[in-house]
């Protein structure tokens, strides 16, 4: 295993980090470190924080207070922006397009191609739907397809804020599969989930616990 | 960049995307003049380029709204927003405006020499108001998404992007009109206020997506 003295894996690090919405704060003094290869849980009851701390990760939050930054990025990655996936409550996937057409565009407009388009689809279960229109899936299915955009463009970093909603027990576990391979790549992987990842170098941040 | 321009592109012509509703309203407005100023053939001839641009400017304003709004609701926005190291934030605006004028603001232009016909225009009327409506439209859309991205979290923020965009507009319209009048009025001149409203264009060009860019970063919640 690789130590944090050797400065050479890329880590996301936050210090002291602060969140706030709306002016009331919603969490205090974060501090977490997760480098290639390991993965952040993010737990606690409803309202938190947890959904909040990773807009605050992405970005599209300021932060209260604190920081949080990559390290050891390297040229490819130079900030979080660059670095990371994220997949929030939405699936940010045009109704009016096919599955495959919006995975290309994600694919195209995000850069980085790793899988193609069917090999994506069939790594969630949804080979052969690709010319389906997304509005014509069920809830679980369009998930499932949003997850795929998480493969057909590389991000080292995935933030995940509820990635398994709607999801059922298999795509549960091949979604699980697939955290396990992006960290065993040496990807990052923080998420607000209740599902137990199945990691051996899974970090647990429990935001209920905090307050 | 081209990929974000194709899917609007896409996205606009399909079911749902509203790049017909401006060009209905148009004919709608320039159909309706007529009867409401009567049968006078010369006085329509010679409010016909104001009133086309006026309509076109109105009909243009109307699917602003969605610009942003769309990408937000589905959660797109993010994603564009997250992508700004790679493309630059305002250049995607940019790209969206383009493809937004392509869609909505473009057949506009086709249309007004059909509707110049309604309004008793002389060809060079018609041509004229046709290329000051192709050069000076996209001024219009350029400012109008900074106008979107500012009000893209309000659930009905189509009036209040046209109430704040419709002042700056108006430069476009005076220097649009009075150059579709230079080219038929003789001691009228064409080319310089053609220019300033080349120049409009431009200008807005560069401040629209910048300013859209600004309000997009900072509408997170």
């Amino acid at each position: 295993m690789q130590t944090f003295g050797e400065g050479k894996t890329m880590r996301l690090v936050a210090e002291n980090l602060s969140g706030e919405r709306g002016g009331e704060p919603v969490f205090e003094d974060i501090d977490f470190s997760v480098e290639e290869g390991e993965s952040l849980v993010v737990t606690g009851p409803n309202g938190s924080g947890k959904s909040t701390l990773l807009r605050v990760i992405a970005g599209f939050l300021p932060a209260a207070g604190g920081s949080v930054r990559i390290a050891e990025g390297g040229e490819a990655f130079p900030s979080i922006a660059s670095a990371c996936h994220y997949l929030g409550h939405q699936n940010a996937m045009k109704t009016a397009l096919t599955v495959g057409e919006n995975l290309a565009f994600w694919r195209r407009f995000s850069g980085g191609g790793r899988f193609e388009i069917a090999a994506a689809l069939d790594a969630v279960g949804l080979g052969g739907i690709g010319h389906l229109p997304f509005g014509y899936l069920s809830t679980g299915q369009r998930r499932r397809a949003a997850i795929a955009k998480l493969l057909v463009s590389h991000r080292p970093v995935w933030l995940l804020d509820e990635p398994t909603a709607g999801l059922d027990k298999s795509s549960e576990d091949r979604f699980a599969d697939l955290m396990k391979a992006h960290c065993t790549g040496g990807g990052i992987v923080v998420a607000a989930t209740h599902l137990p990842l199945g990691l051996a170098r899974a970090k647990t941040l429990d935001m209920g616990a905090r307050n | 960049m081209l990929a974000l321009y194709l899917r609007d592109l896409k996205l606009g012509v399909r079911a749902g995307g509203g790049a017909l509703t401006g060009v209905i309203f148009f004919l709608a407005v320039i159909a309706t003049i007529p009867f409401g100023v009567g049968p006078d053939l010369n006085l329509l001839a010679r409010i016909g380029p104001a009133i086309l641009w006026i309509g076109a400017l109105l009909a243009s304003l109307l699917g602003l709204d969605r610009l942003f709004q769309a990408e937000r609701e589905d959660g797109s926005l993010d994603l564009l927003v997250l992508n700004g190291d790679r493309h630059m934030l305002a250049f995607t605006v940019f790209i969206k405006c383009l493809a937004h004028w392509t869609v909505s603001v473009l057949p506009l232009v086709v249309a007004s020499p059909l509707l110049g016909l309604f309004m008793n225009m002389t060809p060079a009327g018609i041509g004229a108001t046709a290329l000051t409506l192709l050069v000076g439209t996209p001024a219009i859309t350029f400012i109008g998404a900074a106008g979107a991205a500012v009000a893209v979290a309000l659930p009905r923020g189509g009036l209040l992007i046209s109430v704040l965009v419709l002042p700056i507009t108006i430069p476009a319209l005076i220097f649009g009109v009075s150059a579709s009048y230079g080219a038929v009025n003789d001691p009228d001149p064409f080319l310089q206020p053609f220019l300033i409203l080349a120049a409009l264009t431009l200008f807005l060009a560069v401040i629209g997506p910048l300013a859209a860019a600004l309000a997009l970063r900072h509408s997170g919640d």
